[in-house]
């Protein structure tokens, strides 16, 4: 039918996994406003959610490494990091294999993209589901963006994506949701975990809450990682969102949390024509 | 990136995601290990486990991180074995997770 909900949130693993490192009262803000937006979500009533994560290295390597995957299985399965480490425990997760093929399709006109009949989840997609669909009820649909294993797709292609996806997402008669998931500076998985460019979070927001294109565009990643570490080079999900929801974003909730790793980030996009 | 690199991580990779090789691997580390071609300074680092020297060889820190979940080590232990990586052995030699903070600063209280 079309694109009844978008949005983006924080998929770091400490927000699940470090929770008891935390100030309470900080966690307790910031779980709230995930289940404001599981509630947002909910009230849109989609048939079925994409999940546009940033690769870790869960499913792909460097042996044979997509620019853009997306999932194409009945069921999927969760996490993929030891469950008392990441706090959430393995589960099966239900996808829709023909809707994905469908999507697919429509997305080959314009993106050449890997599709996969296996997929295992890793934090990138369990930490906001482990929230916003915790009973695992909801079909979920993965994309995957290399945002890890350089020579990473230009900014532009990952705003191609999300064009194709809307275009896609209009022609299924489901009702679709889609998030973006990431980081946006940080350092994770090094001694710098922890390390937040507040200042750049805040101008990126503000550029993704204004749908302005060009100027999330004008990035490059020497200038990513050197002000917003490897993690920044995540916006590429936050940029596809922006592409297919063609509206204007609200931020809901942003705070820098050291001990989770990132600026905790929860925003949605009204739906443009 | 050097070809040991590529199958040191080939390396992380396979057993962090798959159940069997990480059952193998505590049966018989040596036997896991003969299937991939590393360099002696990988090969031992591997084998002791040495999360700090993994790190500034140039590893990917996803991989890295889940890896040292996997010895068990907590993210207090992880973070500082790192730290002490770089104060041993020098600066990261490849890949995009260089340390970029100092030796003696804790970023977010660990």
């Amino acid at each position: 039918m079309s694109l009844v909900f978008a949005g983006i949130c924080s998929h770091a693993p400490g927000i699940t996994g470090r929770v008891n490192m935390a100030d309470r009262a900080v966690t307790e803000e910031l779980y709230g406003a995930y289940r404001g937006m599981a509630d947002d979500l909910a009230a849109s009533k989609p048939d079925a959610l994409i999940v546009v994560a940033a690769e870790h290295f869960a499913n792909f390597f460097m042996n044979n490494m997509p620019a853009f995957a997306m999932g194409m299985a009945e069921s999927y399965e969760g996490p993929i990091e030891d469950p008392k480490w990441l706090g959430i425990p393995h589960t099966a997760v239900p996808g829709n294999a023909p809707l994905s093929q469908q999507l697919i399709r429509e997305i080959m006109q314009t993106v050449d993209l890997a599709y996969a009949e296996e997929w295992k989840f890793d934090h990138g997609v369990m930490v906001p589901l482990s929230f916003l669909t915790p009973r695992y009820n909801l079909p979920i649909i993965p994309v995957n963006i290399n945002c890890q294993g350089p020579p990473l797709a230009p900014l532009h292609r990952a705003w191609a994506l999300g064009e194709a996806l809307r275009r896609a997402a209009d022609q299924v008669p489901q009702r679709i949701a889609m998030i973006g998931t990431g980081g946006i500076s940080h350092w994770p998985a090094t001694p710098d975990s922890g390390k937040i460019n507040e200042q750049w979070d805040r101008e990126f927001l503000r550029r993704w809450q204004s749908n302005d294109k060009g100027a999330m565009l004008s990035y490059t990643d020497e200038a990513t990682y050197r002000d917003a570490g490897q993690g920044g080079f995540e916006i590429r999900t936050f940029i596809s969102i922006a592409a297919a929801a063609r509206g204007q974003g609200r931020l809901q909730y942003y705070r820098p949390i050291p001990i989770f790793s990132v600026g905790c980030t929860i925003a949605n996009m009204s739906i443009g024509n | 990136m050097s070809m040991s690199l590529y199958h040191m991580q080939k390396f992380l990779f396979d057993i962090n995601r798959d159940r069997d090789l990480q059952r193998q691997f505590k049966e018989d580390m040596r036997d896991v290990l003969n299937r991939y071609a590393l360099s002696p300074e990988e090969r031992g680092a591997l084998e002791s486990g040495d999360i700090g020297l993994i790190y500034v060889l140039g590893a990917n820190g996803q991989l890295l991180m889940h890896f040292a979940a996997l010895l068990g080590m907590s993210w207090v232990d992880y973070i500082a074995a790192m730290r002490a990586g770089v104060g041993r052995h020098g600066p990261v030699r490849a890949g995009v997770y260089a340390m970029t903070t100092r030796l003696d600063e804790k970023v977010a209280d660990v």
